[in-house]
């Protein structure tokens, strides 16, 4: 545990000695680049260091604390933080929604080559479907569907679009996870008569553990991507994607003020990426050490 | 080559679900008749009894929530829509929401649409209709430096004109006609963003701008070299409606399918637009109190902004000589005209033949414009004088 916990503040030192690295180069380039930027030949090849182009991190990060619209008591950081925990709520529908239908796919083409034969070039031919193509249908869609009361929530249609960006690397990464069983095992549980599904349970999914959890990191973040796509496209109201546009229509007169819900995107993407890997620990605490990867 | 076709699958489906939604209803002119008997006598009602269930009807806007829609948010305010017994929605648009495709879908009872794109969407097949033009005259505006000496469309020969495209664009293709310049050869077209930064830093010459909105936001921008705000005095404005190629913009459109077939739809729409019109008489004469009405809402954008936005909007509906969101059938052509005439980048036109009689119709806004006069509402705005607005830093 102690082994852990070193390696756990050292990870997170060297995080902050990264970042803090960003921030000495961004603030290098701006105060030593042209403020017009670079060109060769026409082609613009270093970026603009003016106001509108990099803000002063500082400017960004004091945006933070000043109020949203001049005269309300609500701080851009209230609002940044309202929109990423909604955001959050959302991906983690996604995620959800994304891991059922993955892990339920993997098992399905795991157990049927037929099925993985069929099914496994059209998971790969969905993901290359424009994300934004795809919002506008699913909105539309759900909003003619109801099921007696029950009426498809505006906000339902990103967490699927969420699902749908999460689902992929799930399945592919569980599919793998699931072949990967040494075959002495697989013979052995074979010679104890077992069941494919106790073989499952009992061998196979937690031989998959490690190639499961990169893939549900990467859904997770996928997830986030997902729904903040999903907002901005179909304009979802109190999420961080909507922030994004609507702090980027103000950036004529008050530049920094986008990189706020920016940064609230990333360390929502962060977030969920981190509660996986809390997860995974507290799995695996109990295996021998060379299994986690 | 996968990916595209996928795409072009995608848009066959979408234009299959338009063509189903389009094609749901036939013709039916026996029901026409009886649908304007019933609204007259139901609209006679409404005014006298009370009302025990009010009808649910959504309202799809191209855009967030801004003081461009205040009309319609004051109506819910100031319950006027309660008033004829409805139970409006209205649905925030997205940037990749189109109004006239969830209307022609089915998901919304109205939408808001310039004409235009409106008018391509139903020659596409979406069978909606136009039943009020809120907005009478054109608020799209071209700003550019004064030392890029652009004051006419003739002088945007060989500059980078900026510009949002998604049908946005129309108007300055227009004037690039008007002027004897081709888009694909004499100007460097360059995509806008949702800010004027293109413009300020040099990226475009001429930017699209809406007098509500855009324009706006560069006023309240600091000039680097004299640290105080830009001011009108900086720029050169091209005003389409001005250069005579200004097109209708926001109207509201109905299902053209419902109107024919359902005599209660019609009923309510006639409902809805009076209601709707009463808020942006509302306005007209509360300019502060619909800024506050917006914000309160949840615009971000902040609040001398907004009044801005309310006062220019206001410019472009009063006065309204025939009665506000009355269609102008001159302005109604000239858009129609210009859309068959004007060259897009692919040397295509926006329509290409000219929308058909029932593209259109006063019927609705008439009656809606009866019930009005019944309440004493002002809708001409006869004595409409706009107020003077100063915009604060980053439209605070």
């Amino acid at each position: 545990m102690i082994a852990l916990a070193r390696r756990a503040a050292y990870r997170t030192a060297m995080f902050l000695v990264a970042l803090a690295l960003v921030v000495v180069i961004w603030e290098t380039y701006k105060a030593l680049g042209p403020v017009d930027g670079g060109k060769l030949l026409g082609v613009r090849i270093l970026p603009r260091t003016s106001e509108y182009a990099m803000p002063h991190v500082w400017d960004m990060f004091s945006r933070f604390g000043r109020p949203e619209v001049r005269g309300s008591d609500r701080t851009v950081f209230a609002s940044v933080l309202s929109g990423a925990w909604f955001s959050f709520r959302l991906s983690v529908a996604g995620f959800v929604l994304g891991g059922v239908i993955g892990v339920g796919l993997a098992v399905v083409m795991a157990r049927f080559k037929l099925v993985q034969r069929g099914v496994l070039p059209y998971l790969v031919v969905s993901q290359t479907v424009p994300l934004i193509a795809l919002a506008p249908l699913v909105v539309s869609w759900g909003g003619k569907l109801e099921v007696g009361p029950l009426v498809w929530p505006r906000w339902l249609s990103a967490s699927v679009l969420g699902a749908f960006l999460a689902f992929f690397p799930i399945a592919v990464g569980t599919l793998r996870g699931l072949a990967a069983a040494p075959a002495a095992s697989v013979e052995l549980m074979q010679s104890y008569a077992a069941s494919w599904s106790k073989t499952l349970v009992k061998l196979k999914f937690p031989t998959a553990i490690p190639y499961m959890v990169p893939a549900f990191r990467l859904g997770a973040s996928a997830s986030v991507i997902g729904v903040v796509v999903a907002e901005i496209s179909t304009g979802l109201k109190g999420g961080i994607g909507r922030l994004i546009i609507e702090y980027a229509r103000e950036a004529t007169g008050d530049p920094a003020k986008v990189y706020t819900a920016i940064f609230g995107a990333a360390a929502l993407g962060l977030t969920m990426a981190g509660v996986v890997v809390a997860v995974d620990v507290f799995v695996m605490r109990n295996r021998p050490k060379e299994s986690i990867t | 080559m996968k990916k595209r076709s996928v795409r072009v699958a995608f848009a066959g489906i979408a234009a299959l679900s338009l063509l189903v939604a389009a094609c749901g209803g036939s013709d039916d002119e026996a029901a026409d008749d009886v649908a304007e008997e019933t609204v007259e006598e139901s609209t006679d009602e409404a005014a006298a009894d009370t009302c025990t269930t009010p009808t649910p009807v959504k309202l799809q806007l191209q855009w967030f929530i801004q003081a461009q829609f205040a009309g319609f948010f004051a109506a819910q305010d100031q319950g006027f829509y309660a008033d004829q017994c409805l139970d409006v929605t209205i649905v925030e648009g997205g940037v990749d929401i189109v109004p006239q495709t969830e209307l022609a879908n089915g998901n919304v009872d109205f939408a808001i649409s310039w004409v235009s794109k409106a008018l391509a969407s139903r020659e596409a097949g979406a069978d909606i209709v136009n039943i009020a033009q809120v907005f009478q005259r054109s608020g799209t505006l071209q700003v550019s430096f004064k030392d890029k000496n652009i004051t006419s469309p003739e002088d945007f020969a060989g500059k980078k004109i900026g510009n949002w495209g998604f049908g946005n664009e129309f108007e300055i293709f227009a004037a690039l006609t008007k002027a004897g310049l081709d888009p694909a050869a004499d100007v460097t077209l360059v995509q806008q963003q949702f800010d004027m930064v293109g413009l300020l830093s040099g990226d475009i010459d001429a930017a699209e701008a809406m007098t509500y909105n855009e324009y706006a936001q560069v006023l309240e921008a600091v000039n680097p070299a004299t640290g105080a705000l830009y001011t009108a005095d900086d720029f050169n404005v091209v005003s389409y409606e001005e250069a005579g190629v200004g097109m209708l913009q926001d109207a509201i459109w109905a299902s053209g399918e419902r109107l024919a077939s359902d005599a209660a739809y019609a009923d309510t729409a006639a409902k809805f637009v009076a209601a709707s019109l009463q808020g942006w008489a509302y306005c007209r004469d509360n300019v502060e109190a619909c800024r506050d009405i917006v914000l309160a809402k949840g615009s971000k954008l902040g609040a001398s902004h907004q009044l801005w936005q309310m006062n220019e909007v206001n410019k472009l509906i009063w006065p309204a000589s025939s009665g506000v969101g009355y269609i102008d059938e001159a302005a109604w052509n000239r858009t129609a005209t210009l859309s068959q005439e004007t060259k897009n980048l692919e040397g295509g036109t926006v329509l290409t033949a000219a929308p058909d009689a029932g593209a259109y119709t006063n019927d609705i806004v008439t009656k809606a414009l009866d019930i009005l006069a019944g309440l004493g509402v002002d809708t001409s705005g006869s004595s409409y004088a706009p107020i003077d607005v100063t915009l604060n830093e980053g439209g605070n």
